[in-house]
């Protein structure tokens, strides 16, 4: 089975090859023949890949040892749920699963795509292709997770203990099908730039691809952050760590090209900028790539001493970032600027989104890679850290957030700001009464708890409106209220939900950044600790032993008004393998907010040192990603964008138009 | 007890940051004061554990991280002031320990970008939408035309 992968991988490799060149020869003679052999082989190198991937998992799942990647990262007295997903907890195994989306995606294209233009499919599959060629390259030349071992050991070393968790289900498959994802988008531009121009089918593909991806990298991304929050033992949900901001980049551009997206689909204006912003997030999808793949984090030296993997994928973003901008700087020219529109307009707001989405996304750039090229050019050292990025990230994101509401009150080619201000006096009258009753009422909150409370209300409220005009709140009678309500085009829900999302995830940052309160002592069996109104006795430490680790595991008693109401345990854990502490934390949600326990070290006496944690509001934060996710997966069931049914865009998008306000 | 994962394993984008599950402030560390505790915390924020990948000694369990806590904690009690301490503590560990880098000539593009593209990006789209508008308002003529147009009007 292994070696059937191994060959499978290679076979897939060679067949990207047929797909980068082909597709793209018959594009340029206008081959139709050429051209078709595009989605077949597409489809075919997904099937190769797919069953590759299933050998290796099938290794991992059965503990074979004789592979070098499986006695690695793996150890036969793991549960089997973890031996499945160490397939991904490992640097060649993650990379398969790297090209299996990519190859996946791939073979998407090649089948919804028939009602695109053949060479605009032809180019896209072939833009793919190198991708995918690039890929395989680097895993069979550097990264081969099917390198096999002679003789095989009897056990393997163990999958690091950390990693032994369900967030490696979950975690790094969404966080790839949205960062390779974006490589749909980056194929179109490509593609189109190939051409030299953008027809409608292109926006109307580029959108609903940027969707795909957000949600996913959302998702993936809310999930890293909840993941590293309960695992660490510290309560920390985003620690601006060079390996996060990798994916948070794509992330904000991705956010931009989805707004950019929608005035060019909508509009038509904004081509150039889109296919430009396209290009950009895919890229800063393989600089992410890049920057945890090839060590360089660590740093420059480590990099320096094993180079072959971070040199291969420099070469490779050197490729495709390069060549796609040169591509660009040649041909954007040639395309067509799309239509104009008052800066007072919805476009305009998404100028103004995409303005300090952009600046975002390059203090993050320039944040991350900053330390990197000081020290390799003149070998000082500095740490570029929190509050760097709360010095400088946080004061972009505060006009950006204020301005939100306003976006989709404003109508398409001239609004008029104080029709929609008007509207947003409910929504303006709410946050401020939030704003003064956190300041004012609620003991040691900072200006700063004040206005952001504000700030996240104004977000809510603000979605909510948009929702309410639309619907004709105020205006009409009830019953064509809810007609116009449940009329709606499914993008104004998307829209609605995703800017709420936003507020509550703001209002659960803030939340636990001002009011959380915390407390560090060493407790006793059978003493109480009191923390926010709620009391905890520790019970006593218990030993107890798991599949492949030892652990002690301290158990408290919750008691709300005088009763008992449940248990929180928490334990140091000790994986013999590797050697390795880890510390499993406790929690206990109440509400929106959570109680959070983790244990220190243990004393003689019985005794251990206690962190407890009261975290307000905290669930917020993974919760507002997601309504974000949700509010993508409302616009993508929107029937202007179901792929296939092109016929029937005119007319729900007319009906937006009516709705909207003007 | 060295905590240091292997780079092998750096697989997830999160992996990094469980280098050392963190443990942070011991009790036995605490100052009676809840003022100067205070104080002592909000530095520790700002201070990198030297060991670690990318974390505050506050948050890290190493045990430089501990004594540099340790150390803030006792120039405060000796009545340092904030920056004092930090100054004291960057002479002894060098830039690098610092989380937020100085506004220094070295760190300029670092501090600078921001706001730079920021105006360059407003500047950008101010220019363009300018350029355009007159073009849509005043007429539709192409460079050819209005060249035609003038020769007409000329002769």
């Amino acid at each position: 089975m292994v070696e059937t992968g191994h060959f499978a991988l290679v076979l897939a490799f060679a067949l990207s090859l047929v797909q980068m060149l082909v597709p793209l020869v018959g594009a340029r003679a206008g081959n139709q023949r050429l051209m078709a052999v595009g989605g077949p082989v597409a489809v075919t190198g997904f099937a190769l890949t797919a069953l590759s991937f299933t050998a290796l998992a099938t290794a991992y799942a059965g503990s074979d040892f004789s592979v070098a990647s499986v006695w690695e990262n793996s150890h036969s007295l793991q549960p089997l749920i973890y031996k499945i997903t160490g397939t991904w907890g490992n640097h060649e195994g993650s990379m398969l699963l790297w090209v299996l989306i990519l190859t996946f995606f791939g073979a998407l294209v090649a089948v919804f795509g028939n009602n695109l233009p053949a060479t605009l499919k032809a180019n896209v599959l072939a833009v793919q292709g190198m991708i995918g060629a690039a890929f395989f390259l680097f895993i069979l030349a550097t990264s081969n997770p099917f390198i096999r071992l002679n003789p095989a050991p009897i056990e393997g070393r163990d999958l690091n203990p950390i990693l032994q968790d369900l967030g490696l289900a979950v975690h790094p498959p969404l966080l790839y099908l949205g960062y390779v994802g974006f490589s749909i988008c980056f194929s179109f531009s490509v593609a189109a730039l190939i051409e030299g121009r953008i027809d409608a089918s292109w926006a109307r593909w580029v959108r609903p691809w940027t969707l795909v991806a957000w949600m996913f990298l959302t998702g993936g991304i809310a999930m890293g952050s909840y993941w590293a929050y309960y695992e660490l033992g510290w309560g920390g949900f985003w620690f601006w760590d060079p390996v996060e901001n990798a994916s948070f980049m794509p992330w904000l551009a991705g956010t931009a090209l989805l707004h950019s997206a929608i005035v060019m689909e909508k509009r038509s204006a904004l081509k150039i900028w889109t296919l430009l912003l396209a290009i950009l997030t895919f890229s800063l999808s393989l600089l992410g790539t890049f920057l945890v793949r090839s060590g360089v984090l660590t740093s420059v030296h480590a990099f320096a001493t094993d180079p072959a993997r971070g040199v291969f994928i420099l070469c490779i973003l050197t490729l495709f970032i390069g060549g796609s901008l040169t591509l660009f700087a040649l041909r954007a020219s040639r395309l067509t600027a799309g239509g104009l529109f008052h800066p007072i307009s919805r476009e305009g707001a998404l100028v103004l989104n995409n303005l300090f989405l952009t600046t975002a996304t390059a203090t993050v750039l320039v944040g991350t890679l900053y330390p990197l090229a000081l020290e390799a050019i003149t070998g000082g050292k500095i740490s570029v850290g929190a509050p760097f990025f709360d010095l400088t990230f946080g004061p972009l994101m505060l006009p950006l957030l204020a301005i939100v509401p306003f976006g989709p009150l404003l109508a398409w080619k001239r609004g008029d700001v104080l029709a929609a201000s008007q509207r947003l006096m409910a929504a303006f009258a709410l946050a401020l009464a939030a704003m003064l009753v956190t300041g004012l009422f609620i003991d040691g909150a900072s200006v700063f708890a004040a206005l952001g409370v504000g700030l996240a209300v104004w977000l809510v409220a603000g979605a909510l409106t948009d929702l309410a005009v639309k619907s004709g709140v105020g205006s009409v009678a009830p019953t064509v209220m809810l007609r116009r309500f449940a009329g709606l085009p499914r993008s104004v829900f998307g829209t609605t939900l995703a800017h709420l999302g936003l507020g509550l995830t703001l209002l659960g940052i803030v939340g636990t950044l001002s009011f959380g309160t915390e407390k560090i002592l060493t407790m006793r069996p059978g003493e109480t600790v009191e923390l926010s109104g709620h009391t905890l006795r520790f019970e006593g430490l218990y030993p107890q032993k798991g599949p492949n680790f030892t652990e002690d595991r301290g158990r408290f008693l919750l008691i709300s008004e005088g009763n008992a109401d449940g248990e929180i345990t928490s334990a140091k854990r000790f994986y013999p393998v590797r050697q390795t502490v880890t510390t499993e934390s406790g929690i206990r949600t109440l509400g929106l907010s959570q109680l959070y326990l983790s244990l220190g070290d243990a004393g003689n006496d019985g005794s251990v040192v206690v962190r407890l944690w009261w975290k307000p509001l905290v669930t917020l934060i993974w919760g507002g990603g997601l309504v974000m996710m949700a509010g993508a997966a409302m616009s993508l069931a929107d029937r202007r964008l179901r792929v296939g049914a092109p016929s029937r865009r005119r007319k729900p998008a007319a009906a937006a138009v009516s709705a909207s306000p003007t | 007890m060295s905590k240091r994962l292997s780079l092998s394993s750096l697989v997830l984008l999160l992996a990094l940051v469980f280098a050392g599950a963190a443990q942070a402030v011991k009790p036995d560390e605490v100052l009676p004061d809840p003022a100067l505790e205070a104080r002592a915390r909000a530095l520790s924020e700002g201070l990198r554990c030297m060991v670690c990948q990318n974390q505050s000694i506050d948050e890290s369990d190493a045990d430089l991280a501990r004594d540099l806590r340790i150390l803030v904690r006792q120039r405060l009690v000796a009545g340092d002031s904030d920056q004092q301490v930090m100054d004291y503590i960057v002479s002894r560990y060098g830039e690098f320990v610092l989380l937020q880098p100085r506004f220094s000539l070295r760190n300029a593009l670092l501090w600078g970008t921001p706001a730079l593209l920021l105006l360059a990006g407003g500047i950008f789209i101010v220019l363009s939408a300018r350029s355009r508008r007159p073009a849509s308002d005043s007429s539709t003529l192409s460079a050819e035309e209005q060249v035609a147009l003038d020769k007409m009007l000329r002769d």
